[in-house]
């Protein structure tokens, strides 16, 4: 073994900084690796660059000023975010929204997650060489920001769902827009299929690489498509149904090979059962019917009726101006985002404003695997585990 | 959480008491979700019982987080939200620390998933955690001082 004399004595390894401006780190993380050659002996992840004190933040809004902040964590899910905070918040409150709202949550949260998994995807090829599945990924994503911009008039950061319910009634045309995306997409995901899964280059840079057993991936509390390439069928839709899941037919994917294209599998098989639930909230949503509960004093009124009756513009002062108060408790809700089990912390102790919002964010906890993942493997397959984990650093540091 | 589910939940409070009466100081049911609070002495004792006890099977860590209701004392509440992926079932421990003494047992030997989730405990809050073998800052800068998810931190920052 060659070994190099330094000042400070004989050293074998070298230590390189990756990040937090390196490409593949997917925003601003940083890893410190200690190679020997290009193989990594041990690697410490850095993270907080990117920290903005959200939690801190929640706690001097009130219940509904909150949601705007929950859209800026993992930022190709902000639906997602959305819909964890108002199902904690509605637990507090003991509040259903109508079934309606529940189905149009849950479509939305599925277009989401395809639009998530085709920037993982489209991010993911480029690390790995293959530029051009990028700009198919996107163009297909691009549809699913216009469906948001309808109805919500936001392509990002949509605050559509809110407590109670959810923020406008579906658009003039939505069905046929939706439509018009879910019968154009399983052609389009054939089309990345053929460009990907049989291709060699990225079956050798995937196939065995970050590797990990599955009784290593639970006891490092790794959730979402990572756990469930190695086997473990675990998804909060299905094993904790929320916001009406138990009444749609979906699988839920696995492979027991626990390796980076394992985890590639597992994404592309999600994106084509969110096409099929997507279809189902279609059929289930009707022209018209209600979008939010009725609840007085929690629920901001019907610009009609505030014009019209004075108990209307009364509730309207109060939640503006003051908010709503839930009684004192906790509650926590836990559901499936595109990257794992994102949970949603929140007390109440009587006041208008929250007394803890926490935020259990997947990528966070998904990403202390990665030393695990890439000990004894090449710096390259570090920027293929980076990205299978598929972290989102909003989200890690919120 | 379904009524079955609910009557499950107390099925693993009682199956807790019954391994060691002083572990569950309360049960604590709120909107279908159950809290067990235990002495602080005994948690790391009790969450090793709720995950390798075969009939509880709580595998997976959740989440760790904090509470801190300041002025009142014990201000801080640590809770922990485990889940059995075998039995499709989630509950809440929960342990009291006073402001004097914001100590606990690191849970790392349990769920090595604890990590970093008791490190960004104990980077906002300001919470040590006994046999972590890696307590550092998380989330803010090693310089920055105080824990700002504290209730008397202000939200603006110190100056």
């Amino acid at each position: 073994m060659t070994t190099v004399e330094t000042a400070t004595g004989t050293a074998k390894t070298m230590v390189l900084n990756m990040g937090p401006q390196h490409p593949s780190t997917h925003g601003v993380l940083r890893v410190l690796l200690e190679l020997d050659g290009e193989n990594v002996v041990t690697s410490v992840p850095d993270i907080g660059y990117l920290h903005t004190g959200i939690e801190k933040s929640c706690e001097d809004k009130t219940y509904s000023q909150a949601i705007t902040l929950t859209d800026r964590m993992d930022y190709l899910n902000p639906l997602g975010n959305n819909l964890v905070y108002c199902l904690a918040v509605e637990k507090l409150l003991g509040l259903e929204p109508p079934k309606r709202a529940q189905y149009i949550r849950v479509m939305m949260v599925e277009l989401q997650r395809i639009s998530s998994h085709l920037v993982w995807l489209g991010t993911h090829a480029i690390d790995m060489g293959a530029m051009s599945v990028m700009l198919y990924c996107f163009r297909e994503r691009e549809e699913i920001l216009k469906i948001f911009e309808r109805f919500a008039g936001q392509r990002m950061m949509t605050s559509y769902i809110r407590i109670g319910g959810v923020a406008l009634q579906p658009p003039a045309g939505w069905r046929e827009m939706v439509k018009k995306f879910v019968d154009m997409m399983p052609a389009r995901i054939d089309e990345y299929e053929a460009l990907l899964t049989e291709n060699p280059i990225w079956q050798g840079r995937l196939k065995g690489v970050g590797y990990l057993p599955a009784e290593t991936l639970v006891a490092l509390s790794t959730t979402g498509p990572g756990l469930r390439a190695a086997g473990v069928n675990y998804d909060n839709r299905k094993m904790f149904p929320y916001s009406s899941y138990e009444e749609f037919d979906f699988a839920v994917p696995t492979r027991t090979e626990s390796d980076c294209f394992a985890r590639y599998l597992v994404r592309v098989a999600e994106m084509r059962e969110s096409i099929k639930i997507v279809r189902q909230a279609m059929d289930k949503i009707t022209d018209d019917g209600l979008i939010k509960a009725d609840a007085p004093g929690i629920i901001p009124p019907e610009r009609e009726k505030m014009k019209t009756e004075m108990e209307a513009l009364i509730y309207h002062f109060k939640i503006f101006t003051e908010g709503f108060s839930p009684p004192p408790g906790e509650a926590f809700v836990a559901v499936e985002s595109p990257r794992g089990e994102l949970g949603c912390f929140v007390a109440s102790d009587g006041s208008p404003k929250p007394l803890r919002v926490h935020f259990r964010g997947p990528s966070f906890v998904n990403l202390q695997a990665l030393p695990f993942m890439v000990q004894g493997q090449l710096i390259a397959d570090v920027v293929a585990s980076i990205g299978t984990i598929d972290i989102v650093l909003g989200e890690v540091d919120r | 959480m379904s009524e079955l589910a609910n009557a499950n939940a107390k099925v693993v409070a009682e199956r807790i008491r019954a391994w060691n009466a002083e572990a569950v100081a309360e049960i604590i049911e709120y909107r279908g979700e159950i809290t067990i609070v235990v002495p602080k002495q005994l948690l790391r004792a009790s969450a090793r019982y709720c995950k390798e006890a075969p009939e509880l099977n709580f595998n997976l860590l959740s989440d760790i987080t904090c509470v801190d209701r300041f002025p009142i004392e014990p201000r801080f509440e640590m809770n922990y939200q485990l889940v059995s992926i075998a039995r499709r079932e989630r509950i809440r421990l929960r342990t009291a620390l006073t402001g004097a003494i914001p100590v606990v047992d690191s849970l790392i030997p349990v769920w090595p998933g604890a990590n970093w989730l008791e490190r960004e405990v104990f980077d906002l809050f300001g919470i040590t955690f006994e046999g972590h073998t890696d307590l550092r800052r998380i989330l803010l800068p090693d310089a920055f001082v105080g824990a700002p998810l504290r209730r008397d931190f202000p939200t603006e920052g110190q100056r």
